[in-house]
């Protein structure tokens, strides 16, 4: 990492558009009120396709110049000029965000139009558009903010938006509890995220991507090193990542679209995207990186395993949402060799997984909003273009060729292998492992959903979605369909962004050929698939969750005690700390208080102690602090 | 000995001259005006001093100049913060004026002197008398407030001290509600700001008794040639130190501010929350940069560690807090531990630093505080925390406005909080400080948890069956809520003009 | 160091005149007690049986003491002027209206609010 690189050479004065459009939007939609009822969601998909637009138009002028000269930047203003610090409010966009840039504005598109027609039946649809393009344009400024401030700042702003979506219908009081979770687990991740900031200023005096890159190398590994911990700190929130990823079961207790567009598409690859953005950071500092794998391996066995045991369809696509992001992570981990494959199952799991969720949404729309898988069954034939793009994305997601996962999937267990020695052994079966058990989820999923014998209630009268719904689903489709095939024929998503993650990066010879590790994880597929075409179609699935389990259904229905873990390890100890140290044992607002505050919280009892509420103790307290001021300075000059 | 007439550069305190004038108006109102017709009066008289005051300030923002036999020094710091002083005594006043909130009339009780629980009392509050005497009050205070950081010598910088300081001690004890908590502030504060204030003479004392003379320039220029004892000298520094880090409530001399910020109106806690803090920063900065600079190896490591000692305790102090005034009185202290974080700096940058973190934290502070006069029920403010459950639910305005003063606060970007602590901390590691940096970057993660708890309060908890209710925003309340919401955020976004001007003017004059 | 000479004499002067008058009193003086001499001191008056408030005095005290320092300070300022204000020449006496002017500020709102009437 000696070369003091450019990201940028040009700039664009169109970038800012990309964000100000779907702002716009949601500004005039929450301005307007209910005056833009009848209008608001057409002007909000307008906005949301116009970004896109504008996003296509710059990838042709990328594409028109050549490798190292096609980032281009924007100068906003100049955020904040105080002598030695400087920040530049600026935009960025290179190889790596214009991924993401259509990525966000072209999915984002196709949700706001499958939105149009569910939600509806809700009358507040206008403030859902809103919300919708208000995390269209955050997202788009996190991504290309061109330092860690300005990524910051879209960084919340997704959060927010995330929030206000995840309790949108925050009547039910479970959702807002889910939001509530979503938002404190967040703050942790956050404040990695502002640890890094701080970390990279007091040592570097700057805070941009180009700025830090410049100081990157082995002299400043100790500070690399935990700038990419925080970093890391900051993904595992923002992704779900263990041990941070409790939150993002419960938050698919908000509308299906949003499940879709930010908490599998787009929002929760944020970390993925800091960890690959930073990649200067990481390539200096091996120690991070190395907890960059282990979070990954760790993340995507333990996702795949709560994806085996979940019957509400949403929180199955939840868990194997976690569990691919941490293929990505892995393959983030893996540094210059992994960047591009982390990249590429990035787009393509956006691409799948949107679809299957979108489809999760077309199911639950004929099933009265029923979302117990063990409920559906037999419905391939009532809802055929459902079926057939469910299909496809499960295809695609399980790895099977020609769809687009194989060809992520397959490269991220390749890198893995060749890590190299026993680390590669170790997280390229991992890796493979995971492979297994989501052929075996994912195939539990399309079974219970689509075959078998109808297990519906009564009442329910399954019927296919409106076009308006079904036609993003068969777009989205086509993505995971071809995706995969067109980023890795000939490296071609590789070589484009070579010049932002990975100069100079030479590959090294191979642990085992490419042909074998495909063999090999066709083969993990196909075990996977037939265990489940064992356990669940040639035994009848019963309507009612059955209860004498083993014990290892019963933990991977859990959710593999994350949340008991967290009470453990976290709530309880700081709530009996606090009890323990408190003399009058006033009660810290409860509900409101996490883990870390209650820890403090006893601590803060402790030293309360001293304001008595007496004048003469305040005085003593003045004239002992006045006697220790004196004696220290006099102390300190003989 | 021949007589000659001290030299005044009128124009150049006209400010503070203007402040005081219109305060003595004030009293002649209440002497000469009848009951019903004084509020009408005192309020637009008030603000009109003021905002003249300010014109004038404008009007004489190049000045760089001792004037007044060098008792009094006029210069980029000065003029600064005494224009943030006069602008957020504006608001306090709104605040303080306000008569629409409390349906028994302002929040100053009826009759001062009438004996809480009274029939007295119950008299006075049937015939709905009221205490215009505020605003005179408030008006010696910003005087005193607006000469305390252009004080340039010990003795002008005491009388300003007790100039500021008696009204507010006379005003905490006026709240109409929980009048015997609001008295046993003002009596708690009076005691021990005394106390206090006896060290700040002595220390004024020993350092007259170091160089000769009281005024920071020749004190300066003792330090520098080294001309009397060092034993006076550090000791005159330790005290006049207590004496002003009693007023900035640092840790160990804050332990007032929790009761008085609680007891007092909230209105008032409101004002002097925002304007002492600002003054005796000002005083303190000029005191310690001019005056005591050549000695800074002396007071650096103490006031090292009285700044760590401030953050990390306020903060840990704030979080166990159930009432909301409490909450923010501590989280007053751990900014003042921020604060001293740019003093120690003893830099350009340090010195416009705590200039820019003043005058944003000014602003925040009326913000919370205003916003904590609208939430209510039956018996006046509820203040405890719980009360503020679901408010994001009942008026998502006022939540979403609180949120905004709580973050910038707690210094998350896009708040003017956010930009001042980086000012702080990047001085305070210019100039070597890093212990200070850490525990800065640490309290503040810590700080957060406090505020953002109660965001999370706010905006994901159901409210209470009986909870209360949050009254209309009156004209006057509205009006200091928004242009504090409005700093807020444009400080935030867009801080730069401030901050270049801030930099321009961060140059002491001596 | 013989410049602290003196002030420690003094100090030790008025430490000894102090430790002197109390011991000398305990030992010499006449122990009788009386109603009279175990009542509260009120600078002459007969002092008057507790309120039921917890002995509280009326505001009218505090308030005449009150104003008698306003003015007692108004003449602490005029008495050196007044010895020397011919050589102090119009800005002494522009200098001194002005005190007398703001102090008669406050007298006039004493006397306006009632507050020099006893009753």
């Amino acid at each position: 990492m000696e070369a003091t690189h450019a990201l940028a050479s040009g700039t664009s004065s169109l970038l800012v558009w990309l964000i100000a459009l779907p702002a716009l939007g949601a500004t005039i939609l929450l301005l307007a009120g209910r005056r833009s009822d009848k209008w608001g969601h057409l002007l909000a998909t307008a906005l949301s396709g116009a970004s896109f637009v504008v996003g296509l138009v710059e990838l042709f002028k990328m594409l028109s110049r050549d490798g190292e000269t096609r980032g281009v930047s924007q100068h906003l203003f100049t955020w904040i000029n105080a002598g030695s610090f400087n920040v530049e409010a600026g935009l960025l966009l290179d190889q790596l965000s214009i991924c993401f840039v259509l990525l966000i504005t072209g999915v984002g598109t196709l949700i706001h139009v499958y939105s149009i027609a569910y939600m509806e039946h809700d009358h507040d649809r206008r403030r859902f558009f809103s919300y919708l393009n208000l995390f269209i344009a955050a997202m788009l400024l996190l991504v290309l903010g061109d330092s860690f401030l300005n990524l910051y700042v879209g960084w919340e702003g997704v959060g927010l938006a995330s929030y206000l979506l995840i309790g949108f219908w925050n009547q039910k009081p479970a959702y807002a509890t889910a939001a509530k979770k979503a938002f404190v687990v967040n703050r942790i991740g956050d404040m990695g995220l502002s640890f890094a900031i701080m970390i990279a200023f007091t040592a570097f005096g700057t805070v941009s991507f180009q700025g830090v890159a410049n100081h990157a190398g082995p002299e400043h590994k100790q500070i690399m090193t935990w700038m990419g911990l925080a970093l890391l700190l900051a993904a595992a929130g923002k992704s779900a990542q263990f041990p941070l990823q409790s939150w993002l079961g419960d938050a698919m207790a908000g509308p299906t679209p949003v499940s879709a567009l930010i908490h599998a598409a787009t929002m929760v690859t944020a970390g993925v995207y800091l960890i690959t953005r930073s990649n200067f950071v990481f390539d200096s500092a091996p120690t991070a990186q190395l907890m960059v794998v282990i979070v990954g391996v760790v993340t995507l066995l333990f996702g795949a395993l709560i994806g085996t045991a979940k019957d509400d369809i949403k929180k199955a696509l939840a868990a194997s949402t976690m569990s691919q992001i941490g293929y990505m992570v892995l393959a983030a981990g893996l540094g210059p060799a992994g960047y591009a494959f982390a990249i590429m199952h990035l787009l393509t799991h956006g691409f799948f997984k949107a679809s299957m969720f979108l489809g999760a949404g077309s199911v639950m729309h004929g099933m009265n909003d029923e979302v117990d898988m063990r409920k559906f069954g037999r419905l391939r034939l009532a809802m055929p273009i459902t079926y057939i793009t469910f299909g496809l994305g499960y295809l695609a997601i399980i790895g099977v060729p020609p769809f687009s996962g194989f060809f992520s999937k397959d490269k991220i267990i390749e890198a893995a292998f060749n890590a190299g020695g026993p680390r590669g052994w170790i997280i390229g079966f991992a890796a493979l492992l995971g492979a297994a058990i989501t052929a075996f989820y994912m195939t539990r999923v399309m079974v219970l959903t689509f075959f078998g014998q109808k297990r519906w209630a009564d009442e329910a009268h399954p019927h296919e979605s409106p076009k308006l719904m079904t036609a993003p689903i068969i777009i989205l489709s086509i993505g995971s369909i071809a995706a995969g095939a067109l980023f890795a024929f000939g490296s071609s998503l590789q070589h484009w962004l070579e010049p932002v993650v990975a100069r100079g990066f030479v590959e090294g010879e191979p642990a085992l050929q490419p042909i074998v590790v495909s063999i090999m994880a066709l083969v993990a597929v196909a075990l996977g698939v037939a265990l489940a075409y064992i356990k669940y179609v040639r035994v009848p699935v019963e309507a009612v969750a059955p209860t004498n389990v083993s014990i290892w259904t019963r933990f991977a229905r859990r959710d593999l005690l994350q949340d008991a873990f967290n009470e453990a390890v976290f709530m309880r100890p700081g709530q009996y700390l606090t009890r323990a140290l408190s003399f009058f044992d006033r009660k810290v607002v409860d509900g409101a208080v996490n883990g870390t505050g209650a820890l403090f919280g006893g601590l803060s009892v402790r030293v309360r102690r001293v304001q008595t509420g007496y004048v003469r103790t305040y005085a003593l307290l003045i004239l002992v602090g006045a006697a220790l001021i004196l004696a220290a300075m006099l102390a300190a000059r003989i | 000995m021949n007589f000659v007439a001290p030299v005044i550069n009128y124009s150049q305190v006209l400010p503070i001259l203007i402040v005081l004038g219109t305060a003595l108006l004030g009293v002649i109102v209440e002497a000469f005006v009848a009951r019903d017709r004084r509020y009408q009066i005192q309020v637009p008289l008030s603000i009109a001093g003021l905002v003249v005051a300010f014109v004038w300030i404008l009007k004489i923002h190049a000045t760089t100049a001792i004037t007044a036999e060098s008792a009094v020094a006029i210069d980029g710091p000065a003029l600064v913060l005494q224009g943030a002083i006069v602008i957020l005594g504006i608001a306090g006043l709104l605040l303080i004026a306000e008569r629409k909130l409390d349906s028994s009339g302002d929040a100053f009780v009826a009759q001062a002197a009438a004996i809480p629980g009274s029939e007295a009392e119950r008299t006075a509050t049937l015939a709905k008398l009221t205490q215009t005497e505020v605003f005179p009050l408030t008006l010696f205070a910003i005087a005193g407030m607006m000469l305390f950081p252009a004080a340039n010598d010990l003795v002008t910088m005491f009388v300003a001290l007790e100039v500021l300081s008696l009204p507010l001690y006379l005003m905490s004890g006026l709240a109409r509600r929980r009048r015997l908590l609001s008295q046993e502030a003002a009596l708690k504060y009076f005691l021990l700001g005394a106390f206090s204030s006896a060290f700040f003479l002595y220390g004024a004392a020993f350092l007259y008794g170091y160089s000769g003379s009281v005024g920071f320039r020749q004190i300066r220029e003792a330090i520098q040639t080294n001309a009397g004892n060092d034993v006076f000298l550090l000791t005159g520094i330790a005290l006049v130190s207590v004496g002003l880090l009693f007023k900035v409530s640092a840790v160990p001399f804050h332990s007032w501010t929790p009761d008085v910020y609680q007891g007092a109106p909230t209105p008032v806690t409101a004002f002097m929350a925002a304007c002492t803090k600002i003054a005796a920063f000002g005083a303190f900065a000029r005191l310690f940069y001019v005056g005591l600079s050549g000695a800074r190896w002396d007071w650096r490591p103490m006031l090292t560690v009285i700044a760590i000692a401030t953050m990390v305790l306020g903060a840990l102090w704030a979080l166990t807090q159930t009432d909301i005034k409490r909450m923010l009185a501590y989280s007053s202290v751990a900014h003042s531990g921020f604060i001293l974080t740019g003093i120690v700096a003893t830099n350009k940058a340090g010195l416009s630093g705590t200039l820019f973190y003043l005058v944003t934290y000014g602003f925040t502070t009326i913000g919370a505080f205003a916003i904590v006069t609208l939430v209510r029920n039956a018996s006046g403010e509820a203040t405890h925390i719980s009360g503020y459950a679901g408010l994001g639910k009942r008026s998502p305005w006022i939540a979403m406005l609180l949120s905004l003063f709580l973050l910038a606060l707690a210094g998350i970007p896009l708040t003017s909080g956010f930009v001042a602590k980086f000012a702080v901390f990047s001085a305070a590691y210019e100039s070597g400080s890093t212990v200070l940096v850490i525990f800065g970057v640490l309290t503040s993660a810590i700080a957060a948890f406090f505020y953002i708890r109660l965001i999370v309060l706010m905006f994901f908890q159901d409210p209470e069956e009986d909870g209360p209710t949050v009254a209309a925003a009156p004209l006057m309340t509205t009006a200091a809520i928004a242009l504090c919401a409005t700093v807020t955020l444009v400080l935030g976004i867009l801080p730069n003009s401030l901050v270049h001007v801030i930099d321009a003017a961060s140059r002491f004059v001596f | 160091m013989n410049l602290y000479v003196p002030i420690l004499t003094i100090g030790a002067i008025g430490f000894g005149f102090a430790a002197f008058s109390i011991v000398a009193a305990a030992v010499t003086g006449p122990k009788r007690y009386n109603r009279a001499k175990l009542d509260a001191y009120e600078c002459g008056i007969e002092p008057s049986p507790q309120a039921a408030g917890g002995g509280r005095f009326p505001i009218k005290y505090f308030l005449t003491a009150m104003l008698f320092i306003v003015f007692d300070i108004e003449i602490v300022f005029l008495y050196p002027w007044a010895v020397s204000f011919d050589q102090m020449g119009l800005f002494g006496l522009v200098e001194m209206l002005l005190f007398i002017g703001t102090v008669f500020v406050a007298y006039a709102y004493v006397w306006r609010r009632g507050g020099l009437e006893w009753d």
